[in-house]
C-alpha cells in the first residue's frame, strides 16, 4: 500500500512539474491558462495528500477557480492575434536562463532549509495552547489567534490588489452573452442559494474541522463573480452605494485592526485575544473576513473602479 | 446485511472509471467542439454518476452518502447549461457542426479550435 501511495506521490510531482512547465511556457495562451488552472487543481489534491485539507480547499476555489476564471475573462478581452505570445528574442534568452537558474536555486535552498527544520514541528505547542485559543481546530486557531498577524496581512494584500486593479480606469461591463439563452441567469437564480448556504456552513465548520473565512468567503465569491459577469450585479455601479461598497470591502481588515487594538489595550500586545471572548471575536473576525474576501473576488472581475 | 455495499461500490468505482476513459478519449479524438462536447458531457457525468454512487455505497453513514448524490446532481446541472452555454456560443460565432457527406470525406480535415 505504501508503495502505491509513493508512486501517486511521485506522479503528483511529476505532473505538478511538467503543468508548470506549460503554464509558463505554453505559447498559445489559452492552453496555457487551461494549463495554470488544471495545476490548481492537482496542487489541491497534493495538499490533500500532506493532510492539509484547508489549504486545499483555499487552493481549489481561490487558485484553480477563481484565478484561472479571471484569467480565462481577460484573455476573452485581448485581441485575437494575442492568443499566441511571441517567441523569445534572441537578447531576452540569457534573461530567463538567469531567472530559471535563480529560481531552480532558490527551490533547492529551500527545500535544504525545510529538510533542516525541528521534526516534530509545532503541532505539539499548538495542541498545548488549543484550550486557551476559542477554537477547536488547530489550523483556524493558528490562522486567526496564534498567527492572526499573517492573515491581517493576507488581507490587506487583498484589499490592495483591489486598489490596484481599480486604479486601472473606470469599471468595464461585462459582454453581452454571444446567445440569448436563459441558462446562464437561470444558473445563477438556481445555484445561488447554494452559494450562499456553503459559506455559511464553512464558516460556521471553521471552529472545529478544515473551513473558515477563506474557504467561505472564496466559495461566497465564486458565487458572486457567476452574478457580475452575468450581469446581474447593478448596485455596484450605483455612484450612491460606493461608500456602503467600499466600506463592506474593508470590514474584513478594519474589524480585525479594531480586535487587534482591543488586545493591545486590554492584554498589552497587538492582536492579543482574551481567552473569555476569543471564540466570539474569532467568529466576528471570520465572518466581516470573509464578507470582505468574497467581495474582493467580485471586485477584481469588474476590471476597474466602479461608479465612475 | 450491508456487507455486499462494499463489493457493490468497487464495481460502479470501476464502471464509472470506464466511462470517464471513454469520454476522455471521446474529448481528445472527436472532429470538432459539438462532439466533443457530446462525449464530455455524457460519458464523463455517467462516469462520475457512477463513481458517487459507488463511493455512496461505501460511505459509513446515509448523510454522506447522500453529500455525494448532491455533488452529483450539482455536477449534472452545471455541466448541462454550461455545456449549453459553450455550445450554443460557439454556433452564434459561427463555428459550423462538422458534417459528413458522401464525397468530402478528404476536405474536412481541418481544426475546430474556437
Amino acid at each position: 500500500m505504501s508503495a502505491l501511495a509513493l508512486a501517486f506521490d511521485l506522479l503528483l510531482v511529476a505532473a505538478l512539474l511538467w503543468l508548470a512547465w506549460q503554464a509558463l511556457f505554453d505559447a498559445h495562451r489559452f492552453s496555457a491558462v487551461a494549463h495554470f488552472m488544471v495545476f490548481g487543481l492537482v496542487m489541491s489534491l497534493a495538499w490533500v495528500r500532506l493532510d492539509a485539507l484547508d489549504i486545499a480547499l483555499a487552493e481549489a476555489a481561490i487558485g484553480a477557480g477563481v484565478t484561472g476564471a479571471l484569467l480565462l475573462a481577460a484573455l476573452g478581452r485581448l485581441p485575437a492575434k494575442a492568443g499566441h505570445a511571441p517567441a523569445w528574442r534572441r537578447a531576452q534568452r540569457p534573461l530567463v536562463w538567469a531567472a530559471v537558474a535563480t529560481v531552480v536555486s532558490a527551490t533547492l535552498a529551500l527545500a535544504w532549509v525545510a529538510w533542516q527544520l525541528p521534526r516534530p514541528g509545532l503541532a505539539g505547542p499548538v495542541a498545548e495552547v488549543l484550550p486557551h485559543s476559542g477554537v477547536d481546530h488547530a489550523v483556524t486557531a493558528v490562522l486567526l489567534n496564534l498567527r492572526a498577524w499573517d492573515t491581517l496581512l493576507e488581507i490587506t494584500v487583498m484589499l490592495a490588489a483591489v486598489c490596484l486593479v481599480w486604479s486601472l480606469g473606470p469599471a468595464l461591463s461585462p459582454y453581452a452573452p454571444a446567445t440569448a439563452l436563459p441558462g446562464l441567469p437561470a444558473l445563477t437564480r438556481l445555484l445561488h442559494p447554494l452559494f450562499v448556504l456553503v459559506p455559511a456552513y464553512l464558516l460556521w465548520r471553521g471552529s472545529h474541522a478544515p473551513g473558515g473565512a477563506f474557504p467561505a468567503g472564496a466559495v461566497l465569491g465564486a458565487g458572486g463573480v457567476l452574478m457580475v459577469l452575468a450581469g446581474a450585479v447593478h448596485w455596484v455601479h450605483d455612484a450612491r452605494r460606493q461608500p456602503l461598497l467600499r466600506l463592506l470591502l474593508a470590514a474584513g481588515v478594519l474589524l480585525f485592526l479594531a480586535v487587534g487594538l482591543a488586545g493591545l489595550g486590554l492584554a498589552g500586545t497587538f492582536l492579543a485575544l482574551p481567552d473569555a471572548l476569543a471564540g466570539p471575536l474569532i467568529l466576528a473576525v471570520e465572518v466581516a473576513a470573509a464578507l470582505s474576501i468574497a467581495l474582493m473576488l467580485m471586485a477584481f472581475y469588474l476590471y476597474g473602479e466602479p461608479g465612475r | 446485511m450491508t456487507e455486499w455495499l462494499h463489493p457493490l461500490g468497487y464495481a460502479l468505482i470501476a464502471a464509472g472509471t470506464g466511462f470517464f476513459v471513454a469520454g476522455n478519449l471521446g474529448l481528445i479524438r472527436f472532429p470538432d467542439l459539438y462532439a466533443r462536447l457530446h462525449a464530455l458531457t455524457k460519458a464523463d457525468n455517467l462516469g462520475l454518476g457512477l463513481i458517487c454512487l459507488g463511493l455512496a455505497c461505501q460511505a459509513p453513514s446515509l448523510a454522506a452518502a447522500a453529500k455525494f448524490l448532491l455533488v452529483w446532481a450539482l455536477m449534472l446541472v452545471a455541466s448541462s447549461i454550461g455545456a449549453t452555454l459553450i455550445a450554443s456560443t460557439a454556433l452564434a460565432c459561427g463555428l459550423r457542426p462538422r458534417q459528413q457527406r458522401p464525397g468530402s470525406m478528404e476536405d474536412d480535415e481541418r481544426e475546430d479550435t474556437p
